[in-house]
Order: C-alpha cells, then sequence, then structure tokens
C-alpha cells in the first residue's frame, strides 16, 4: 500500500520538465489546479486533460505510474462520484430503493470525478520530476519575501530537509525495533483492536526515544557545523531561471487564459 | 539439541530490478553445546542467514530442522521456535521499553505464555546471570543505566526466555574495552549455565578464534568455509580475499614466519603467541 | 610551533537528570595541542573524554577554568563562530551528523552556513569530496551508503568549512573493520596535510598511530606522552580497562618470562624486526 503513492516519490528524468526551475513548477501546479475550479463544463475539463497530457508527454514519466498514484485515493473518488449522484436535486433518471440519480447528478458525478483525477495527477507531476531538496529550495524562496510578514520562511524548508533525510533512516529503525521485539514473542498480528494497539508499545516507545536521540544529536552536529539559522547563509545551488521557464510561465498564462475565456464566452 | 540446515535459499525483492540473492544454497549443523562463530564482511549475508534461524525470515527453498522438526514448515507456530531459539540483534539496548528493568526482562517470558511465579523466577536467574545485581537493579529504569548495563539488560530479555539455541549479532559493537569484555565472559557463563548452542556474529577475530568450536564464514551470501578455528584460520589466504583478516596474534606469527623464523603450532591467542615466541627467544 | 589548543584548569560539571545529583565530568585538565600534531585521547566510557572534546568545540561551556582554540577563548560568544570554524569536529554516529538527503548538499551545508561564495562552496565541496574518495558518490543518498561511507562524508563536511584543526569524537566506534580503516587512513592523510587532528577513541591501536597520546581516567589526565613512553606503563593502562597492542602485550608477557625485550616495541613490525636479530 505504501509504495503505491507516487504522490511525493520522485521519478528520476533528464526532460525539459524535470530541468525546470523547481519555483516555476510550484507556480504551475498552483495556476494549474486554479485553472480545474474556473473549468465549469467538460470542454473546460478537455482543454485541462490536454494541456496535462501535453506536459506528461514532454515528461517522460510513464503513463502508468501517474494511474497507479490514484489506486489509494481511489475509494475517495468513488465516494465523491456517488455522493455528487445521489445527493444533485434534479430531472430524475432513476430510482434504486430510496436513491434517486438525476441528470443533474449523473453529470456532476463525471465532472467532480474527473476534477479530482486531474487535480491529483497534476500534483504528482510536480513531485514526480522534482527532487525534494529542490521542491524544499523552491518553497523556500517562493515564501520568503513573505518573511517581513513573520512566515519562517527558512526554518519551514530545514524542518522538510530534515524530514525528507531522516524518513528513511526512521523506517529501518521501525523495521529493526519490530524484528527484535518479535523475536521476543511480540505478536502484532492477532486479538481484538486494544489488544493490538497495547502490541504497539514495545515499538512506539524505543522509537520515539530513537527519534529524540536523533533529534539531540544532530541539532549538536548542525551547531557545530556552524548552523545559526537563515540568516548568514549562502546556498551553493542558487537557482537561476532560464530562457526554458520564462516559456514554461508564458505557456501556462495562456493556459489560465484560456481556460478563463473558455469560462466567460461559452 | 540439534540444528540441521540444509540447502537454504533466499532472495531480497524477488521480481523487482532490485532483487539480490542474499543466501545461496546454505548448509550446516550445530550440535548440542557448540559454540559457533559466524564471520563475513558487512552485507554477507550474516544477519539474514541469522533471521532464517529464528523464524523471521523464511527461506525461498530448503529446510531448517531443530531437533528434527522443520521450523520453515507452514504449520509450524511461531511461538515454538522463539521458546526454542532467542536472538539478540545489534544494539539490543535500543528495544528496551519497560518502566523498570524487571518489567523489560519480563517482556519474552510472558509472550510465552508463562505463569506468574515461572516469571519472576526466569526473570532473576536471567538478571544474574548476565552479571547484575537483581535487588539493586530489578526497579530501576532501563533507560538509567550505562551502555554496557542497558546492553546486559536487553541480552537478558532474550536469555529469560531460556532458550536452546542463543543467536547473538554482534553483542560487542560499540562497547569500550571493559565492557567489551564483561560482555563476552557473561556469554561464556550463560554457555556454561544452560549447555545451549551459541551462535555468535562478530567482527572480531580475536574473540571468534578464542569462543568457536565451530566457524562460519560467510561472503556473498554462500557458506564460503566452514570448521574449526584452526582450520578456518589456517586458510589467511582465502580470508583475506574475502575482506577478513587473521585473529592479531596469528597475522603477527605469520608475518614473523615470512621472515624466517621458525615458529611452531597454531596460534590463536595470546597465549599461543607467547608460548610460540618464547620457544624461539629463550634457545638463545 | 604554535598553539591549537590550550586548555586550562578545565572543570566541567553538570546535573544528572534521574536524580539531580551533581556530576563532576572533567576534573582540572591542563592541555595544549600544537598546530599540526596528532593527538589521541584515549579513555573508558564516562572518562570525561568526549565532554572534553565537545568543550573544544564551544558545544559545552567550562564551569571553570579556560579553553582557548586558535587564540579564541570558547566562553565569548562573539567568537563561537570562529572556534567552530577552526576546530571542527566530526561525531560518533554516522547516521545523525548528516543533514541533507544529497550527499554533496549535505557537505555544502558548513560552507553555506559561513556565508561563503556560491561558486566557492563548488570548489570546496568537490575538493572534500575528492579528499575523502567519495567524489564518485556526490549525488546519492547518504541512506544508501555503508557506514564508513557515511563517516567519509561526515568528515567531507567538516574539511568542507576548511578548518586548521579537526577533533574527531569516536568516528569508528559505530563501524565495521573495513570501515574503520577506511576512516583511519583518512585521518592520517588529513594530518600529513598539515591538519591538526584530535582523535577521542576507545581503540588503543588506533590510539597508537598518533604522535601523542592522552589517557583520561574519571574526568583526570592519567596518562600523557607519545606511544613509546605511554606504554611503558601496561599495568597502569589495564588497571583502568584500556587495552594495550599486541606486541606491547607480548613483550611484556616475555620480559615476566625472562627474556630481555626492548621496551619500544610497538608495532608488530618492530617485533618482527626484533625477532629477525635472533635468527
Amino acid at each position: 500500500m505504501i509504495r503505491d503513492i507516487t504522490l511525493g516519490q520522485y521519478f528520476p528524468g533528464k526532460s525539459w520538465v524535470h530541468r525546470l526551475d523547481p519555483r516555476i513548477k510550484i507556480i504551475a501546479t498552483l495556476v494549474y489546479i486554479a485553472a480545474l475550479f474556473v473549468a465549469h463544463d467538460f470542454l473546460g475539463i478537455l482543454i485541462a486533460v490536454g494541456a496535462l497530457a501535453m506536459v506528461i508527454a514532454i515528461s517522460r514519466v510513464p503513463l502508468s505510474f501517474m494511474l497507479r498514484g490514484l489506486k489509494p485515493i481511489f475509494l475517495i473518488i468513488l465516494f465523491t462520484f456517488v455522493l455528487n449522484l445521489f445527493m444533485i436535486p434534479g430531472k430524475v433518471m432513476a430510482r434504486i430503493w430510496i436513491l434517486t440519480i438525476t441528470e443533474e447528478g449523473l453529470y456532476m458525478a463525471f465532472f467532480m470525478a474527473a476534477r479530482l483525477i486531474l487535480l491529483i495527477i497534476g500534483s504528482s507531476l510536480l513531485t514526480l520530476t522534482t527532487k525534494p531538496m529542490s521542491l524544499t529550495d523552491g518553497i523556500e524562496s517562493l515564501l520568503s519575501p513573505f518573511r517581513k510578514l513573520g512566515v519562517p520562511a527558512h526554518e519551514l524548508a530545514m524542518m522538510m530537509t530534515i524530514a525528507l533525510r531522516f524518513i528513511p533512516t526512521l523506517l529501518e529503525e521501525t523495521d529493526k525495533i519490530m524484528k527484535a521485539q518479535q523475536a521476543r514473542g511480540a505478536d502484532f498480528e492477532s486479538g481484538n483492536i486494544i489488544r493490538r494497539a497495547k502490541s504497539l508499545i514495545p515499538i512506539l516507545v524505543p522509537l520515539f526515544i530513537s527519534a529524540f536521540r536523533i533529534a539531540q544529536e544532530l541539532a549538536m552536529a548542525m551547531e557545530a557545523r556552524c548552523y545559526r539559522g537563515g540568516k548568514y547563509r549562502t546556498r551553493m545551488n542558487a537557482m537561476k531561471l532560464e530562457a526554458r521557464d520564462f516559456a514554461a510561465l508564458i505557456l501556462m498564462i495562456l493556459f489560465l487564459a484560456g481556460m478563463i475565456a473558455e469560462r466567460i464566452l461559452l | 539439541m540439534s540444528i540441521q540446515v540444509n540447502n537454504i535459499t533466499h532472495i531480497y525483492s524477488e521480481g523487482l530490478p532490485h532483487q539480490s540473492i542474499a543466501l545461496d544454497d546454505v548448509s550446516f549443523c550445530a550440535e548440542d553445546g557448540q559454540f559457533i562463530g559466524i564471520i563475513g564482511h558487512t552485507g554477507s549475508g550474516k544477519s539474514t542467514l541469522v533471521q532464517h534461524l529464528n523464524g523471521l525470515l523464511k527461506p525461498k527453498s530448503g529446510s531448517i530442522l531443530v531437533s528434527g522438526t522443520d521450523i520453515t514448515a507452514p504449520e509450524v507456530v511461531m511461538r515454538d521456535i522463539r521458546r526454542k531459539i532467542g536472538l539478540v540483534f545489534q544494539y539490543p539496548e535500543y528495544q528496551l521499553f519497560e518502566e523498570t528493568v524487571e518489567k523489560d526482562v519480563a517482556f519474552g517470558p510472558a509472550n510465552l505464555g508463562l505463569d506468574e511465579v515461572e516469571i519472576q523466577a526466569r526473570v532473576k536467574e536471567a538478571i544474574e546471570l548476565v552479571g547484575l545485581d537483581y535487588e539493586e537493579i530489578r526497579k530501576r529504569s532501563p533507560f538509567d543505566l550505562s551502555g554496557g548495563q542497558k546492553r546486559r539488560v536487553a541480552i537478558a530479555g532474550v536469555i529469560a526466555m531460556k532458550p536452546e539455541v542463543l543467536i547473538l549479532d554482534e553483542p560487542t559493537a560499540g562497547l569500550d574495552p571493559r565492557a567489551h569484555r564483561d560482555v563476552l565472559t557473561m556469554i561464556e557463563t550463560v554457555h556454561a549455565h544452560e549447555n545451549n548452542i551459541i551462535f555468535l556474529v562478530s567482527h572480531n577475530m580475536n574473540d571468534i578464534a578464542r569462543l568457536s568450536d565451530k566457524i562460519l564464514v560467510m561472503d556473498g551470501g554462500r557458506l564460503a568455509l566452514q570448521g574449526s578455528p584452526h582450520e578456518v584460520f589456517s586458510r589467511e589466504e582465502t580470508l583475506i580475499s574475502l575482506g577478513l583478516s587473521l585473529p592479531e596474534p596469528a597475522k603477527l606469527i605469520n608475518m614473523a614466519r615470512q621472515k624466517g623464523i621458525p615458529a611452531e603450532g597454531t596460534v590463536l591467542t595470546v597465549e599461543d603467541a607467547e608460548e610460540a615466541l618464547y620457544q624461539f627467544l629463550k634457545k638463545d | 610551533m604554535s598553539e591549537m589548543i590550550r586548555i586550562e584548569n578545565l572543570v566541567f560539571n553538570y546535573t544528572r537528570e534521574q536524580d539531580d545529583e551533581e556530576i563532576s565530568a572533567i576534573r582540572d585538565v591542563s592541555l595544549t595541542v600544537n598546530k599540526g600534531s596528532f593527538t589521541a585521547i584515549i579513555g573508558r566510557n564516562g572518562s570525561g573524554k568526549s565532554t572534553l572534546a565537545k568543550n573544544i568545540n564551544a558545544l559545552l561551556l567550562p564551569s571553570s577554568g579556560v579553553v582557548y582554540v586558535n587564540g579564541y577563548d570558547t566562553a565569548k560568544e562573539e567568537d563561537v563562530w570562529n572556534i567552530r570554524q577552526s576546530a571542527a569536529m566530526v561525531f560518533q554516529n554516522p547516521d545523525n551528523q548528516i543533514v541533507s538527503s544529497i550527499v554533496e548538499d549535505d557537505v555544502a551545508f558548513g560552507p553555506e552556513n559561513l556565508g561563503v561564495e556560491p561558486e566557492q562552496i563548488r570548489k570546496r565541496v568537490d575538493d572534500s569530496l575528492k579528499a575523502v574518495n567519495m567524489y564518485q558518490h556526490r549525488k546519492k543518498a547518504p541512506h544508501l551508503l555503508s557506514g564508513g561511507q557515511k563517516q567519509r562524508i561526515a568528515i567531507a563536511g567538516a574539511i568542507a568549512m576548511r578548518p586548521e584543526c579537526i577533533v574527531f569524537d569516536e568516528p569508528t566506534a559505530m563501524l565495521d573493520p573495513k570501515g574503520r580503516e577506511e576512516v583511519m587512513s583518512i585521518i592520517k592523510e588529513l594530518h600529513q596535510e598539515g591538519i591538526t587532528v584530535v582523535l577521542i577513541t576507545h581503540f588503543m591501536e588506533e590510539a597508537a598511530q598518533a604522535e601523542r597520546i592522552v589517557i583520561m581516567d574519571r574526568g583526570k589526565i592519567a596518562l600523557d606522552g607519545t606511544p613509546g613512553e605511554v606504554f611503558l606503563h601496561r599495568d597502569a593502562i589495564q588497571e583502568m580497562n584500556l587495552d594495550v597492542p599486541l606486541a606491547v602485550e607480548l613483550s611484556w608477557r616475555l620480559r615476566r618470562r625472562g627474556i630481555d625485550i626492548p621496551e619500544d616495541i610497538i608495532s608488530m613490525e618492530e617485533m618482527v624486526e626484533f625477532l629477525c636479530q635472533y635468527k
């Protein structure tokens, strides 16, 4: 199950999309999401599908990989679909038991499900084509103008960096502790919910202790390497916008304008 | 009590592009009261092997007979395996979780479904066996102990399950020389007291040479060599090609022999080396 | 020769959490480390050796006494960044000192904190990674590397700050023999290139490779001298629950049985050389 979540996973590549500035990609994703909410009919959705298909094709991330990301949220999509299908009042098409399906409901059900699917694929495209570290840098840079308003841009980015670094370490640690307790006869699979929840204590306590130890040691190591917040810091990979980034920006504006025009004019 | 491992093979991430053979056709046996050393460089398959002996991992093929019962068979109850075979992982102090030493050591025996009286008796015995003062330490929090003490409490937690086979995966890693010696002495005490089969995974050739009746040498998932310390450590070139080395005293004597110094007998320990050099030097 | 570190009558006390008891980790230690030297500080767990290392890096401050690093007093807050830049530190656990999930970004962390120019950081990162033979792994994720490799990344991170001195706090304690060897050979190379090395360890065979050995016991300096001088005190060292190198131990045992062996034999090579005279 955890393996299926493509949201947040990186698919290595050297495509034009991969090489775009992370800031542009973050903005593009936000614009795309906004555009999905601008769309109010299937023509709008069709334009959005076309735009996304184009970017996916350029990114060379296999479509199957994208679709796999939908699996874990399949239930949410289904729920949205069913809810719209039965809850929207209008011209009755069919009755099943106490539920009624209306024409408007059917339309909305497909429309909302399509919007949700595009939203998920659109945002996974961002993480699939952007290294987590660049994503962090992008967020830091985009948020930094808001620092004067009290937004801790650097601190947030540093927290994300450390989280990314230590997730694999903690997963490994969890696996080790689980095995060690199993060797002492612990049983995580049988019994009722309360028993099972209780059986997690021998894993959670050592895990928390490990996490605290890591935090303490890491803080000391960071201090020893002269870390003192974002104030005097420079970066090795300063981000620079290239011609392709501006091209992407123009395409993005055209796309959004098209979506708005479609809504107003048609 | 005996263990017979027949042609076990294990593959990680089978079917995926990064699949790797972790164990490749490994066979050996261990008899009652034997002390078995397992050596090999990091990633050679030692940890995978010992996890099979305890049923934590299942082989893709092959069988593991413990006193005649095949523990790889699907109908085997895990609790019965754990009762017979105890496994102490690397840095076992990281699995401590209870408020008191006593409760933590009792975790294993309680999981075996023993009654309260039996559990208490075993906890006391195990804590004393690892060389700690039961009355003094039982109510203390395991997190307030020194590194060496924590390690011993963690080992006591497995010993209290009274396994007929005790597997220790690098039990002295990260300890200072004193704590290192203490833990080894403790293992010898347990071995003498319980007359169980011990598997010791270690990078320390001096310890392996001194304690083992038999040594298994792992390389790339295969059992590259097996035999008595004398047999294994007489194959210096093979060991070096596997990224391993000889015990220090053996290394010294081999260096001397290469320079044409006659030193007789098998040299594995400091005492052996002392004797060999004494015999050589006293002649003059 | 000028001084890199000067410690005068250092005392370090702390309050133990579980019972509020006042513990003296370091009790009146004075020590001078010259620039370009290689000093090993050895002792049991709890002997105060790691506390001493953290006092050198201003991660801990003296309860009394003074610590000077490159002329800066560690108690003066305004000099703390100069101190940490001139005496960098490498810790025991290779996992818990790597900040970034990409090797080269991690090595850049120190220089970035020091406000170094981007092109200059790039150069330092490449040079440092080459110095520890990890340049080919620069794009990898640290958790996919071996313990020894991770520790070399941590060393590269220290070198990239261009320090004059590196304090290694038990850098090999959690490594396998291969990793231990890799790290020791890098440490010796750094020393040859002129970096002042302070190596905290509990392995005597590592300490024996230094120019000077300081043995700590219960918060005090018990022995201090060249390896040859220190190993004369074989019994005292054993009483402090430390080992002596094999050649020293064997010489001691043979001497006890009436064989005349010179006292300056420390390494196996020296032992073999001595034996050859009797062929």
